[in-house]
């Protein structure tokens, strides 16, 4: 089990880290996402100890692996750590997936079948004697990894590995990532500014942000109830109003006035308390203004589109309720309802489908 | 213009009958300079990986006198050698003036500081990742040093390559102290291919000194043969 407790690290005066305290617990995978700049790889380097920290203590498995020098390298040889550059020695690929063995005094038939092993399960069975600068990105940091766990770590850190990667290698690393973890049960500690890998690897994720960590929880709590207005706009809500709370209905709905209009939404803040309302794309539904009001039980606005923007598969329809709001449709959608710019539209959303924080956390 | 053209010719056929006196020379320079090299990166290297990676301080004032060194005159090196092991020097009774030995010596402090700057060129010009990388997979700092030496071991050799360069081509610390003597055994001789050409040239033996210029060029050539090859090897 890591443990972080109250971390902080500074660069010539500029605190990157500020207090970070959390745990991830052994077999787990455990995802830092963040803003760039937002400190992971500080984080990760701390962990892995090739840094420490300015204040505060990480503790593996209740030793505090900053606390003497001594014991330093025998906690670093229980970590591997894979790098967001695909960094190789200038050497075979057999080379270079034994040196952590080497290091350790293992034997030489030993290496080789380890380095086999690792190999195979990396996908590369048969690149032993290639040089290791001529492989691609995403061969490399496949050899990163097999380098890594080659000297079966019981933690596995992983600074942005996907970060300069093609799609299908980005795909073939994610797929190692859970195969490890699923059949060494190593703990594994990687850093994303991908939130939807977060979302696919991981089974908790902390989100790092100034400094701390602003909420720390399983994917879909991260995602569908962020903490703070900061973090909603971070996971991807991308309405995000301001409003306060006038009263209070049954079953814990509260009707808050956002400006022009009021919203019906389900919150556990009393009256007259400043609110933020998170309301997701995909949550909202739009429909030509002639066709009528929806359901009497959700909110309902009226709006004129502004601007529709392709996004894949989807456009983003956004309407100008004096406020802006944004709905995600289908290329279909946006043609069966003949919607576009200057459209007169009714925007409806549940109340349920509000999540409202408190507006002073940001 | 006749007189070169001569000289030019009759240094060809001393290369080609492998003349035993042009041979001599050129051997003793390179067994004097490749010495000089040897013991020069002996030193250059280990206090490279030192300074490198060191954390002390004045660090950055220690590289700047380093790189200030690489054009450190040769006459003054062999002054200063002279000074030391002279019969009046405090090393005089070593009696190594006008030696091999003393060459070898003023060769070596030459070109320790354009060895020892280049390594930590070499070294500091390794992938911070690459280091990480090490540090992550369990080396100890014994282990660390010598895999980053693998890792930069191509800018590395260029190092020494331009050390050997330096060390054949310079001739004001080899007359201070080689004093260019022709002796009669071939290791007790101070007589290299940049004193020699000096004094053939002053004694108007232009064909034998010429002859010396070209086979200091091959070896200059090859060097920089070697240099060009391993910098290639750094980027395969």
């Amino acid at each position: 089990m890591i443990e972080l407790d109250g971390v902080s690290k500074e660069f010539d005066g500029k605190r990157v880290l500020d207090g970070v305290t959390g745990r991830v617990d052994d077999g787990e995978i455990f995802a830092v996402i963040g803003p760039s700049g937002a400190g992971k790889s500080t984080l990760l380097r701390l962990i892995g100890l090739l840094d420490t920290p300015t204040a505060g203590t990480i503790r593996i498995n209740g030793i505090d692996i900053h606390a003497s020098k001594e014991q330093s390298l025998r906690i670093r040889r229980t970590i591997g750590m894979v790098f967001q550059k695909p960094a190789v020695f200038n050497t075979t690929v057999a080379e270079n997936i034994a040196i952590g063995l080497r290091f350790r005094g293992v034997e030489r038939e030993t290496i080789m079948k380890k380095v086999r092993g690792a190999l195979d399960m990396v996908g590369l069975a048969g690149y032993e004697e290639r040089r290791a600068r001529t492989l691609s990105g995403g061969e490399m940091q496949r050899v990163a990894l097999a380098r890594a766990m080659v000297i079966e770590p019981e933690i596995l850190l992983m600074d942005e590995p996907t970060a300069n990667l093609d799609p299908v290698s980005v795909e073939k690393i994610e797929e190692l990532v859970i195969r490890i973890n699923r059949e060494l049960g190593t703990t594994i500690l990687f850093s994303t500014h991908d939130m939807y890998q977060g979302q696919r690897l991981a089974h908790r994720i902390a989100v790092l942000m100034n400094g701390r960590f602003a909420q720390v929880g399983t994917p879909r709590e991260v995602f569908t109830l962020p903490a703070t207005r900061d973090l909603a706009r971070f996971v991807g809500i991308e309405n995000i109003l301001e409003g306060v709370v006038m009263g209070r209905e049954d079953g814990g709905i509260a009707s808050i006035d956002v400006g022009s209009t009021r919203v019906r939404a389900r919150s556990s803040f009393g009256p007259g308390e400043r609110v933020a309302l998170c309301i997701r794309p995909e949550d909202m539904q739009i429909a030509p203004a002639e066709r009528g009001v929806g359901n009497p039980g959700r909110n309902t606005l009226q709006g004129t589109i502004i601007s529709i923007v392709p996004r894949g598969p989807f456009s983003r329809v956004t309407v100008d309720c004096g406020f802006m709001l944004s709905s995600i449709l289908s290329w279909k959608k946006v043609d069966d309802l003949e919607l576009q710019e200057g459209s007169l539209v009714v925007v409806s959303f549940a109340p349920e489908s509000v999540h409202v924080v408190s507006a002073g956390e940001s | 213009m006749y007189e070169i053209i001569e000289g030019f010719i009759e240094a060809i056929r001393l290369i080609v009958t492998l003349n035993p006196n042009v041979m001599a020379i050129a051997a003793r320079s390179i067994i004097i300079s490749l010495t000089a090299t040897i013991i020069a990166s002996l030193i250059s290297l280990p206090l490279g990986a030192a300074i490198n990676f060191g954390n002390f301080r004045g660090r950055k004032g220690l590289i700047n006198l380093i790189q200030t060194l690489y054009s450190l005159p040769t006459v003054i090196v062999g002054l200063l050698i002279f000074l030391l092991i002279s019969r009046a020097g405090p090393l005089g009774f070593l009696r190594l003036l006008f030696t091999p030995t003393a060459m070898i010596i003023a060769q070596t402090v030459l070109i320790i500081p354009i060895m020892t700057g280049l390594t930590i060129s070499a070294l500091s010009g390794v992938d911070p990742v690459i280091r990480d990388t090490l540090t992550s997979l369990g080396a100890t700092r014994f282990q660390f040093l010598i895999n980053i030496m693998k890792e930069a071991r191509f800018a590395i050799l260029a190092a020494v390559a331009v050390g050997f360069g330096r060390a054949i081509s310079e001739v004001g610390a080899a007359i201070l102290v080689g004093g260019n003597i022709a002796a009669s055994s071939f290791m007790s001789s101070t007589r290299v291919l940049t004193t020699a050409i000096s004094l053939e040239t002053s004694m108007g033996n232009i064909p034998q000194s010429i002859a010396l210029g070209i086979v200091l060029l091959i070896i200059a050539l090859g060097v920089n043969l070697v240099i060009s090859t391993l910098q290639q090897g750094r980027n395969p």
